[in-house]
């Protein structure tokens, strides 16, 4: 079933300056789908509109053109706003925007405590979400004081203690070290396996991706390729045409079977590429 | 190497001293750069790798420990220091939110301004830095804050190579930038080291643009420098480095444990052109290509 559906979604900002009106396409004719449960990656250079892409699916942004469905419902339609937003929360980049309060489980509770949710229901709900991104012991520190990573699960946190069914992250990791990423990573594919909650994770950190269900890539605007993660980093060539990133085992053994060595799939990561290439070498 | 560009002796930073928030970011650091090196610097978030660079040019003034640039402590004339400013160019992480004149000329210009040069050498050098930069001419008369975020981080390089400084720090400069944007800046570095010779140190969470680019790397954890090496010699120890929260380019992973499992490829494989490389000469050898 689709969760989200974009149905030749167009959108265009004006520009500010005078002397040029033309506006500025950001999207152009996107028709997309987002299953219920499902991890989707969206990748794709800045300016590619990935974030303004991800920022309709909770009616931040409003079509220009086309239309936005979230569960049936119209992202266009005023009346039904917050029951959009309520459905699919979204995280962004920086979490020092995100954060509000100064102790973490007061920020969690923030979003429930705005909804009108019961005091004895919130303290369930904080507790739950910070449990699920292994942050319940931080839950009296101060969220200043976390690093990245931990900052970045508490802004989750925050989101999931709404009980969205879909969580939007737009380049959750783009702030954070390795570590942090893996951690917010982990944190991510933990809740949407366990708790089936959708996911779309806008990133330019091709790793991040392979452990999605499906990968959708933007270019210009447009959606230039989608598939599964092996689908579309098999096709080494169109994204390195595109300059982007393809993972260090899939590029080396593409460029091998470019020169005649025959693989059955191209490996996604360091595991699968030294099963592959040690069957050749050994 | 005798005469390095950069030396300090058991470095050391004590944050909040006396007080219950005492922390010591930086321990006993003794190391010597060369003239026209990259170093490529390495360390999880809190190694005080980021303390140990603004230390290099005296912005930070160290607990005890000394910094020698070109034999001199740095530390031993006040009056000295600015000028050391000049020759050591820090850029800082998210260097763009500190550009703040009306055109981003003015705002390259801030820095030789300083430095007393006359008008004409400014203009040149405004000029020069914004091509090392990659940032195209008709930008310089803009407002910087019209710019978009990969040139408003090229006008801040800008700002700091038009210093013209022997040492060149670059703290994490590719943070937060595109696969594209990444990789030109790299390569504009690259370039700007290459014409210029000076000394460039490179902060990174990306071991990819590390291996690409650094002659040795410095890896820092816990506030001390635990490795010193050519970027091979750093990146073949992938177990050390795991054990400290870092971890090695793919491609050297990939390669050293096929290495280990008995094809025979180098030690330290850093890129996938290498790796191509060595894999097709095997298959080439056996006759299998």
């Amino acid at each position: 079933m689709d969760f989200i559906r974009t149905e030749h979604l167009s959108f265009y900002y004006e520009q500010e300056d005078e002397q040029q009106n033309t506006p500025i396409d950001v999207l152009r004719d996107v028709s997309l789908s987002v299953k219920k449960g499902e991890f989707l990656a969206v990748i794709g250079h800045n300016g590619s509109g990935k974030s303004t892409l991800s920022k309709h699916f909770n009616a931040i942004l409003l079509p220009t053109g086309g239309k936005v469905f979230v569960e049936e419902l119209d992202t266009s339609d005023e009346d039904r706003i917050y029951d959009v937003r309520r459905k699919v929360g979204l995280v962004l980049q920086n979490p020092d925007n995100q954060l509000v309060a100064s102790i973490v489980e007061e920020d969690v509770a923030f979003g429930p405590e705005n909804l009108g949710v019961a005091p004895e229901e919130i303290r369930r709900r904080v507790d739950e979400a910070l449990k699920a991104v292994d942050m319940y012991e931080y839950r009296l520190h101060a969220p200043h004081k976390l690093s990245g990573g931990q900052k970045q699960r508490i802004a989750i946190a925050g989101i999931l203690a709404m009980e969205p069914d879909c969580i939007v992250l737009d380049e959750p990791t783009a702030m954070l070290d390795p570590k942090g990423r893996e951690e917010v990573i982990s944190a991510v594919t933990k809740l949407n396996r366990e708790r089936g909650i959708t996911v779309v994770l806008i990133t330019h950190n091709m790793d991040e991706t392979t452990r999605c269900d499906r990968v959708v890539v933007m270019d210009k605007g447009r959606i230039l390729t989608e598939g599964t993660p092996r689908e579309v980093f098999s096709q080494v060539q169109l994204l390195r045409s595109h300059r982007l990133d393809v993972p260090q085992a899939t590029e080396l053994c593409s460029m091998l079977s470019a020169c005649g060595v025959d693989f059955l799939q191209l490996p996604l990561d360091t595991e699968e590429c030294v099963k592959v290439l040690s069957e050749v070498l050994l | 190497m005798s005469n390095p560009i950069l030396r300090t002796e058991s470095l050391s930073l004590v944050y909040g001293k006396g007080t219950p928030f005492e922390k010591q970011a930086v321990k006993n650091v003794s190391i010597e750069i060369n003239r026209g090196e990259v170093i490529g610097v390495i360390g999880h978030t809190g190694s005080g790798k980021s303390t140990l660079m603004q230390m290099l040019n005296g912005l930070i003034k160290p607990t005890s420990g000394k910094v020698f640039l070109d034999g001199k402590d740095i530390h031993a004339d006040k009056k000295s220091l600015r000028n050391v400013r000049f020759r050591v160019g820090l850029v800082f992480q998210y260097p763009e939110n500190q550009l703040f004149e009306e055109t981003v000329r003015r705002d390259i210009a801030f820095g030789p301004h300083n430095m007393g040069l006359p008008e004409e050498a400014i203009e040149k050098r405004v000029k020069s830095a914004a091509a090392f930069a990659g940032l195209k001419p008709e930008l310089l008369d803009r407002s910087p804050f019209d710019l978009s975020g990969g040139e408003k981080r090229r006008a801040a390089i800008a700002g700091v190579i038009a210093m013209d400084p022997e040492v060149l720090i670059l703290d994490e400069p590719t943070a937060g930038l595109d696969p594209m944007g990444r990789e030109d800046l790299l390569s504009q570095i690259d370039a700007y080291h290459k014409s210029r010779n000076n000394t460039v140190l490179l902060v990174s969470h990306s071991m990819e643009d590390i291996a690409g680019i650094a002659d040795r790397v410095l890896v820092m954890n816990h506030g001390e420098c635990v490795m010193l090496d050519t970027t091979q010699n750093v990146f073949s120890k992938a177990a050390e480095l795991e054990k400290i929260g870092l971890r090695i380019p793919q491609i050297t992973k990939i390669t050293s444990e096929l290495r280990a499992k008995g094809v025979p490829l180098s030690e330290g494989i850093l890129t996938v052109s290498e790796a191509f490389e060595e894999i097709r000469a095997i298959l080439k050898k056996e006759g299998r290509l």
